[in-house]
Parts: C-alpha cells; sequence; structure tokens
C-alpha cells in the first residue's frame, strides 16, 4: 500500500515561511491579475511504500511513524491517507 | 570532571565544545559516536553540540534524537548527570523530550549569526551559579532555527519554575518571552541557542561562555 502524509504548522502556531510566500503572491497580484490570497501555509507531503495489505493496519503504523519521528506534535498537525 | 560531546552526522561544533570544556574545566572529554549503544562510565557531564545534524533534514535534531545514544542519553539525564544542548544540540534535547516546547525556524526567515547580549535569568542553577551577579553576558549565535515556541500551557510552567536561564536582551528569531535557553524542570539539563562554546576566552571576542562550564564543576567540588 501507498502512504501519504501531509504536515503542517498547527492552527494558532505562526507559519512564517507562509507569512513570506503569502506577501509575494499578493506583492506580485497586481501586475499577474490574481486576487489576493490569504492564509497561505507551507507544509510537508511524504510519500512511501508499506508492506502491508490491510488498511487499518497501514494507518496505525503510519500514525506511530508520525507521532514518533515524522511530526512534531508540539508545533505540527498531521493527515494520513493510505490507499 | 569526567565529560562526553556526542558526534553525529552534520555535527560542527563537536571539537570545540570538546575544547571549551577542557580549556574551561580541565576535563577528561570523551567524544562518543552517535550510534555507540553505551556512554563512558562515571560522566558528569553530557554535551550536545551544535551542527546540522542529518542535514536538517525532516526538522532539526528530529532524526539526531533517535540516534541509539539518544537513549543512553536520556537515561543518564533521568539519573541526574548535567546534560547541555547547545544550537542543534538543544533541538535535539527538545525532540528527544529531555525538554519542553521546540525550535522553529527563525521568525525573519534569516540565518542569525553573530554575538548577541543575553540575561541571566536564573543565577541559582548549576549552569549559572558562576556567573556572579553580572547583569549580561555575550555569546554568539548561529541558526535558522532559533525561534523557541512552546503552547501557552507549557510556557507558563517553565516561567513558574524559573526554567528560562537565558533571555536575549534583543529578540533576534521570534522567540517567545525572548527565550535563549531552558533548562529541564529538574534543573539538569540545559538547552541554549547561543555558543558557550564560541565564547569562552577573550581571544574569542567574549570569554562569557566560561563561567557555565565553571557552575558546572563548582557543583562537584561541593559535592
Amino acid at each position: 500500500m501507498k502512504a501519504t502524509v501531509h504536515i503542517f504548522l498547527k492552527a494558532g502556531v505562526l507559519d512564517v515561511q507562509g507569512k513570506a510566500v503569502e506577501g509575494a503572491l499578493n506583492g506580485l497580484a497586481g501586475t499577474a491579475g490574481w486576487s489576493d490570497v490569504a492564509n497561505v501555509r507551507v507544509g510537508k507531503v511524504l510519500e512511501f511504500d508499506l508492506n502491508s495489505t490491510d488498511k487499518a493496519a497501514a494507518e496505525a503504523e503510519v500514525k506511530s511513524m508520525c507521532e514518533k519521528l515524522l511530526a512534531n506534535t508540539v508545533i505540527e498537525s498531521y493527515r494520513i491517507e493510505v490507499a | 570532571m569526567k565529560a562526553a560531546v556526542l558526534v553525529f552526522p552534520g555535527s560542527n561544533c563537536d571539537r570545540d565544545c570538546k575544547l571549551a570544556v577542557e580549556v574551561t574545566t580541565g576535563a577528561q572529554v570523551s567524544m562518543v559516536w552517535h550510534q555507540d549503544t553505551s556512554l563512558p562510565a562515571g560522566l558528569d557531564l553530557i554535551v550536545v553540540p551544535g551542527g546540522f545534524s542529518y542535514g536538517d533534514y525532516l526538522r532539526c535534531g528530529a532524526m539526531a534524537s533517535l540516534s541509539p545514544v539518544m537513549a543512553e542519553v536520556v537515561k543518564a539525564a533521568q539519573r541526574g548527570v548535567s546534560v547541555v544542548g547547545i544550537c542543534n544540540g538543544f533541538q535535539i534535547l527538545c525532540e528527544a523530550g529531555l525538554l519542553p516546547g521546540a525550535l522553529m525556524r527563525n521568525a525573519g526567515l534569516k540565518y542569525v549569526c553573530k554575538p548577541i547580549e543575553l540575561t541571566i535569568e536564573n543565577r541559582n542553577t548549576r549552569f549559572t551559579s558562576a556567573y556572579g551577579d553580572k547583569a549580561s553576558v555575550w555569546m554568539t549565535q548561529g541558526n535558522g532555527d532559533g525561534n523557541f515556541f512552546a503552547d501557552a500551557e507549557t510556557l507558563k510552567a517553565i516561567e513558574d519554575n524559573h526554567q528560562v536561564v537565558f533571555r536575549y536582551v534583543e529578540n533576534p528569531n521570534g522567540s517567545v518571552n525572548n527565550i535563549a535557553g531552558i533548562m529541564n524542570a529538574e534543573g539538569n539539563v540545559l538547552g541554549m541557542m547561543p555558543h558557550p562554546d564560541r565564547a569562552f576566552e577573550p581571544a574569542l571576542g567574549s570569554a562569557d561562555g566560561a563561567p557555565l562550564f565553571h557552575s558546572l564543576m563548582r557543583v562537584l567540588q561541593a559535592a
């Protein structure tokens, strides 16, 4: 099975990269013909293959990976997709 | 005093730390590779040095915090051995759960590399007793992810327990409450972003890092 993990800073934790990207997008908006954007968040996506063929077991395994290594739950939240 | 400096792939202040401890305390310092599954016997101090362990991949300090040697460091810390994490070492100690909070990207998005002035917030610790009544000290800062964060509840606990050891006079990175260094509730684990290992003799521009190591010696001499 294939796992996809999305990791973002938690709501309420200032995402300084997101703010910088938001500033850049809105700075270009006039000349590029875009409308302004808000609440840009920069996160990361990890993809990997699992040996497991059981979806529930795979999800539990990936959740454990997130808690132990992939995310720092002091500042980050994560979302798992297994297919 | 018997001390050990951990070495991870990507550590770059390990030898600075060894020299700083040797010069300031005369201690015998061992270098311990991150894959080691035991620490030298009878250690009084473990230094987790600065650098870019594992290339700062995933999150600064995340993979280093799960190295085999860190399991031993956690056990030693629980026994009361002094542990000092500097810069990347601070990030590793937070990731390992030995210190509360986390270090995030600097608020200005820039790598901050400069001498920096700090106030000593708690002089009654095993890391600061030799500072006397010195109002502020200078060390150097060199990091891209030194922005200390803790949620409101954790922050209140840190402040109420006097766990903030150093604060920035001018906040360079957005750290909450201007926090530059904290210790654990038990008072034997210190993490700080500024480098005492780059400020231990006047030729380096400042010797204000030296009393930190002198303080640790004092504790041993008193024991």
